[in-house]
């Protein structure tokens, strides 16, 4: 089954005419992605690509089924992108923008907790590379090539290691059944957590690997959540053994600012819940087929 | 982004919350000008650098007369201090704030910022005041009072009340101390703070509440809508290679090895630094190039790493999404002819085209070391690093 996207997701690109906007659009269609139309106000009634372009949101949802949307929206409108597309209906938003206000973000997840939790849209980013479920749909701005269909869910915050992960598995194999970038940024639509409930509850998914990095503490709430309600081994590695306390490295989230939030903290809080520690970025993949191998 | 005690106290100031009197100055003689521009008879000098605890580091100085007012601003102009905060190699001092004399009959302690666990801003405050608050929460942390605000209503009258009952303040006080908690929190959320900490905030000997100093922090990623608060940067205060950086639009973070890295990606980049301390070496920086790494972004990147002097091998790892790695691959080419390289050089792609960047970098006849793996990578940079330590300790 895979989770969040499949081949039959209708999606539509927000920010559909921009450069960025366009260039991804076409690599999504390439891969296969059941790419349904857009969305850039005062632009509706155009066609874009071969696809029809809306006005707003709704008239997408109306007009052509769009389920779930891509947000390739500059950061100072992107927060309203992506209530919009909430508002509308949409079931799964990925939003791809670097750089949306930490304020901006909290207002999102403000208006998001308003809608009951069955209504209520799933949002994964922002400043992340997208969901990729292999050989069936990509919705984000990844190298799809690198990624085989199988049977390991993948969850992190940054992309290129994510890339590194299932490059590395690649080439030893294994496949993938979804992969999800949930984004560097201080405040995101979904946590680590938040993915491994929907990995352990996908009947495809056998074993997840969960990529996380400094600051925040998201990784040990997943690793709690893994230790009491997942059946399916959980494998964890975390970046910035190296990155000292109170300096942002890169991602607007990943800064040691308090007590738990170190790389080597993390660690050892996940190795007491017995999860897997990958033990350096470059065994992502091995760590992962000595799991597979003990099933 | 951080600022000055003093940019943070005229912010705050504008929203209604008191501050002492006070002017900047950047000579021992301006200092003296304010001084007497101040009245009373006790003056306090302090340090302007970009970090807490500067009393402990000498940063603060209570002043008598003009004359001490001239010597403490002569004494910190131009010197560099260091505190817990700063790190070892200190920040330097080109301002100094004057200041009337307080006299503080308590310290109490109040902060706001965003709280990622709740996703929601969460104001702290205690009655103990001036003492390091992260050590208090761990050793007594029912003195200690948090209180989360809703981000659809902002903070309301009763929680201020609240906050100002649990520091210990008198209802003749409650008026004054909701203003000044308010105007604290509107400061913060319209201009895209992400902390403030006013450590202490103090009551006088004449009962008014003040605060004596403040700390504010704001969020990189709203700076293009506060551009006067974009302002107030002081580049003197950053890591001059980070400053430059920033100029070109790269994110880079200076530490102590002597591997220059460039990576593409910040989570990458953390797992590559990670890689080269597991093989045996030392980073000598963080460097994302991000997404779009094109030739001149590439060299841009080559030239910041290597400006570190102290650089003795240098990595490239990319991993190539949107970027193709025969483009990447042309750009270090064209980097390492361009820039004269003197330290050895590992370059490992993978990704979209990497067999074509491979084969760029191999028939450049250029003396750049390739690797296939993440870790053959950093074993290779570290092996490279080590033989030029052996051959300058061997030229000794």
């Amino acid at each position: 089954m895979a989770i969040l996207v499949s081949e039959s997701t209708r999606i539509i690109i927000q920010g559909f005419t921009g450069k960025i906007g366009t260039f991804h659009a076409q690599d999504m269609i390439h891969y296969g992605s059941n790419i349904v139309g857009g969305v850039t106000p005062g632009k509706g009634g155009q066609r874009h690509l071969d696809l029809p372009v809306f006005n707003t949101v709704k008239e997408a949802v109306e007009k052509v089924g769009a389920e779930a949307s891509i947000v390739f929206v500059p950061p100072a409108f992107a927060a309203d992108s992506i209530m919009e597309a909430a508002d509308a209906g949409i079931k799964y938003c990925v939003a791809i923008t670097d750089g949306i206000p930490t304020q901006d973000m909290m207002t999102v997840k403000n208006f998001l907790r308003r809608f009951p939790v069955q209504e209520r849209m799933v949002l994964t980013g922002p400043n992340c590379a997208g969901t990729i479920s292999p050989g069936r749909a990509m919705l984000g701005i990844m190298p799809g090539h690198i990624y085989i269909q199988g049977n390991v869910g993948i969850v992190g915050r940054s992309g290129t290691l994510g890339y590194e992960a299932a490059d590395q598995m690649r080439l030893l194999g294994i496949g993938i059944s979804t992969s999800v970038g949930i984004g560097g940024d201080p405040i995101i639509g979904s946590s680590h957590r938040d993915i491994l409930e929907k990995f352990e509850e996908d009947t495809e998914t056998k074993v997840v690997i969960m990529i996380g990095e400094i600051g925040g503490p998201q990784e040990v709430e997943a690793g709690i959540f893994a230790k009491e309600h997942m059946s399916k081994p959980l494998i964890a590695y975390i970046a910035g053994l190296t990155a000292p306390q109170g300096r942002r490295m890169g991602h607007a989230g990943a800064i040691i600012s308090a007590a738990g939030e170190s790389a080597a903290e993390k660690v050892a809080m996940l190795q007491e819940l017995g999860i897997t520690i990958c033990p350096t970025p470059a065994a992502m993949g091995d760590t992962v087929a000595a799991v597979l191998a003990r099933m | 982004m951080d600022i000055h005690e003093y940019q943070a106290k005229e912010i705050l100031a504008k929203y209604g919350v008191k501050i002492a009197e006070g002017g900047l100055a950047y000579s021992p003689e301006e200092s003296v000008q304010r001084a007497r521009e101040i009245e009373g008879n006790v003056w306090v000098v302090k340090a302007q650098i970009h970090s807490g605890a500067r009393g402990k580091a000498g940063g603060i100085k209570i002043c008598n007369t003009h004359d001490e007012v001239e010597e403490a601003a002569e004494e910190l102009l131009g010197k560099n201090l260091v505190t817990h905060q700063t790190g070892p190699a200190g920040k330097v001092c080109s301002r100094v704030y004057i200041e009337a004399g307080t006299e503080i009959a308590q310290e109490l302690y109040l902060c706001f910022l965003i709280d990622r666990s709740s996703e929601r801003l969460v104001m702290i405050g205690s009655a103990q005041g001036g003492m390091e608050i992260e050590e208090l929460a761990e050793t007594d942390p029912g003195a200690v009072k948090k209180i989360y605000i809703e981000p659809a209503v902002g903070l309301q009258d009763f929680q201020a009340r609240e906050m100002a009952f649990s520091l210990g303040l008198e209802a003749t006080q409650l008026i004054h101390a909701v203003r000044t908690i308010k105007g604290c929190y509107r400061a913060l959320r319209d201009l895209d703070a992400s902390m403030l900490e006013i450590n202490p905030l103090v009551v006088t000997g004449s009962g008014e509440l003040i605060i004596l100093d403040a700390k504010m922090s704001f969020d990189d990623n709203a700076l293009f809508r506060r551009h006067e608060i974009a302002e107030l940067r002081d580049k003197t205060q950053g890591d001059p290679r980070e400053v430059a950086a920033a100029d070109h639009g790269l994110s880079y973070v200076g530490l102590d090895g002597d591997i220059g890295c460039m990576i593409n990606g910040a989570g990458l980049a953390m797992a590559t630094m990670d890689m080269i301390k597991l093989a045996g070496g030392e980073p000598a920086n963080f460097l994302d190039v991000g997404g779009g790494a094109s030739a001149e972004r590439t060299e841009k990147a080559f030239r910041l790493v290597l400006a570190d002097k102290g650089v003795k091998a240098m990595l490239v790892n990319i991993f190539a999404g949107i970027n193709r790695c025969d483009w990447i691959a042309e750009g270090v080419v064209h980097a390492v002819r361009n820039i004269d390289m003197s330290v050895p050089l590992v370059v490992r792609l993978s990704g979209t085209n990497v067999e074509e960047g491979q084969r760029i970098i191999a028939e450049s006849g250029l003396p750049i070391i390739t690797a296939g793996t993440l870790a053959e990578a950093a074993d290779k940079v570290v092996r490279a690093r080590n033989e030029v330590v052996a051959k300058e300790s061997k030229g000794k």
